[in-house]
């Protein structure tokens, strides 16, 4: 499902998401909150902000993965300003599901690392809920170490590995 | 001294016969090797190229002997004569064995035998040893007898009777491994479930590599195993029967769970359960599915393994801030038993119940150790940019682990290495191959 659209709301809701700590479950956004909207488009001067329904704007726009430190599943506040980003574009499509994977850097056993991968997930899960989302809404899983994304043995893929993707699903209302 | 009939023990087993041939006794102590911490030099035996009985047993012959000398060379403790340096050539089972000739050679052992292919196309070996420089038979003959698709496996028999004799503890080369076999890329691992017999051979897979499996684990019979698999979307425990491999789930249960292990009746499943942020340990009835909470901590808490006589678990956590083991009986506290540099994980215990295995990070290096069950004499046997998750023999002689490598390319393979630390070779898989389990000796 590939859908486009323009929407003041959204737009508030975006904007608001843009700034970290913002409750974005409070729609009382004002004027100084849209000064630096995080994604926008300049259109023969005008400028509009927009919210793709999609996987990919999800991925490529909101941003679906957050990083974590060496062993550790704490929200930072560069985590915090992904997720809320990802919490008010959920509150904005609620027939879209969420599922949080916990992922880890392949330093460290393999049992220890799935506990780590379903820490740092449900991390993510508890953010998420504290900024609105339905708890029914957020499952998570861990990888522990399995599915590394960058496959160097250095602190630079390491560090990129040590992660929590929010994986989208369509809900299929019947 | 005893002169037995030519069935002296007859001993029935599901695959094997097993005869004790008659052979004198002598009242010199037989031949024992002692293995001390210390480096040993591997004992000087000869095994004479086993006779054989019939026309169309010689292959069978030939390779029954190459098994067994490579079986008990490879256990690190026994250094193999070639044939091409014997001055005597056994023809016949039954001929006295001319120890002077054997002594020529500074074999302190020799082991002869004999094949038979029978008409129904089972096979049958019959093997003596021999101490050589008190010129006395070791134990009494004996005859196994079992399928040709069971070739390896009397052959293994025959190793682990000389070993025996000749170390005075249980053998382990009649066993398999469980293990999880590995292909594509790293980013993106194909894992399937497998088994082969404790050298390589005869690999077999159990699951189809369309989800991805972790850490098997024997039953104590050996039927069984328990491990961890991504079927249902999110790791949950199961368990297969490996001869029909049909599997079912443990448990009833949202929660994720990994890392089980049975319990030594066979009647208990040790796991960890991840709810919420918080992984803990819990003990599932395997028949009934009643579950009791073992530990409490917020932290993570996985990893468990029982002590042989099922009083006790050990297990990692990092309720200390980093990650150790801990040991604690099924009803007490857990007392931390690793203090030592760095990060201790995936504990588990010896057969024997001496020895708790471990492996250890210390900054980005890997090893695989032993400690005692208290703590103390902790060893490290190996070491590499990852080592991880040591299985026991069956009679807590060696370990194996696997060893991953480096790099994009990187990937694991199984290795073992004597408990003393000695003897660390590769344990071939025809795939890369990580999460060993070592059965218990088959019956």
């Amino acid at each position: 499902m590939k859908k486009t659209f323009l929407c003041a709301c959204l737009a508030i809701a975006a904007a608001l998401a843009g700034c970290a700590g913002t409750d974005v479950g409070g729609l009382g956004a004002n004027d100084s909150e849209l000064e630096a909207p995080p994604v926008g488009i300049e259109d023969g001067g005008t400028q509009y902000l927009y919210s793709e329904i999609t996987e990919e704007y999800f991925e490529a726009e909101i941003g679906h993965k957050v990083y974590f430190a060496v062993d550790q599943s704490a929200i930072t506040e560069e985590i915090a300003f992904t997720l809320d980003r990802q919490a008010g574009w959920l509150l904005e499509n609620p027939n879209y599901d969420a599922l949080v994977e916990g992922h880890t850097d392949e330093q460290g056993t393999r049992e220890y690392n799935l506990a780590l991968g379903a820490r740092r997930a449900n991390s993510v899960r508890d953010y998420l809920i504290d900024k609105g989302i339905a708890g029914n809404r957020i499952r998570i899983v861990t990888y522990g170490k399995e599915r590394p994304e960058s496959l160097c043995s250095d602190e630079a893929c390491w560090s990129a590995n040590r992660r929590a993707v929010t994986v989208l699903t369509e809900r299929i209302v019947i | 001294m005893t002169i037995r009939a030519t069935i002296a023990i007859a001993a029935s087993f599901a695959i094997f016969t097993v005869n004790s041939i008659a052979l004198a006794q002598g009242d010199n102590p037989p031949l024992r090797i002692e293995i001390t911490e210390g480096v040993i030099e591997p004992v000087p035996i000869a095994t004479a190229p086993f006779v054989a009985e019939t026309v169309d047993a010689a292959a069978v012959a030939d390779e029954i002997t190459s098994i067994i000398v490579d079986d008990l060379v490879g256990s690190g403790l026994f250094r193999n004569i070639p044939p091409a340096a014997h001055i005597a050539k056994v023809t016949n089972f039954d001929s006295p064995v001319q120890y002077s000739d054997w002594k020529a050679i500074n074999a302190e052992a020799l082991i002869t035998g004999s094949v038979e292919v029978l008409p129904d196309q089972g096979i049958s070996v019959k093997f003596r040893l021999f101490d050589v420089f008190i010129e006395n038979p070791i134990g009494d003959g004996m005859k196994f007898t079992g399928s040709r698709g069971n070739l390896r496996r009397l052959a293994h028999k025959v190793a682990d009777v000389v070993y025996s004799r000749m170390i005075g503890e249980e053998g382990y080369f009649d066993s398999r491994v469980a293990f999880v076999s590995e292909s594509g890329p790293k980013g993106n691992r194909v894992k399937r479930l497998a088994i082969m017999d404790y050298d390589g051979a005869n690999v077999q897979y159990l699951t189809s590599g369309r989800s991805i499996v972790l850490a098997p684990r024997f039953s104590p019979d050996g039927q069984r195993l328990i491990y961890t698999s991504y079927e249902s979307g999110v790791p949950r425990v199961y368990i297969m029967d490996i001869a029909t491999q049909q599997r079912r789930e443990l448990i009833e249960t949202v929660d994720m769970s990994f890392a089980p292990r049975f319990s030594p009746d066979g009647r208990k499943a040790v796991l960890s359960l991840a709810r919420g942020s918080n992984t803990d340990i819990f003990e599932f009835d395997i028949t009934t599915g009643n579950s009791r909470q073992f530990t409490f901590a917020n932290s993570i808490e996985t990893a468990p393994s029982y002590s042989p006589d099922g009083r006790s678990i050990v297990f990692e956590s990092d309720r200390s801030g980093s990650q150790q083991i801990y040991v604690q009986p099924l009803n007490g506290r857990a007392d931390r038993i690793s203090f030592g540099q760095g990060r201790y994980g995936t504990p588990v215990w010896s057969p024997r119940g001496d020895y708790i295995a471990f492996t250890k990070q210390i900054g980005d290096r890997f090893h695989i150790g032993v400690m005692r069950t208290d703590g103390s004499e902790e060893r490290l046997l190996s070491e590499s940019f990852l080592d991880e998750g040591p299985t026991w023999s069956p009679n807590g002689r060696v370990l194996m682990f696997f060893r991953e490598t480096r790099g994009e390319f990187g990937a694991p393979f199984l290795v073992s290495v004597d408990v003393t630390g000695r003897n660390l070779k590769r344990v071939p898989t025809p795939e890369f191959a990580s999460d060993p389990a070592w059965s218990p000796l088959l019956k």
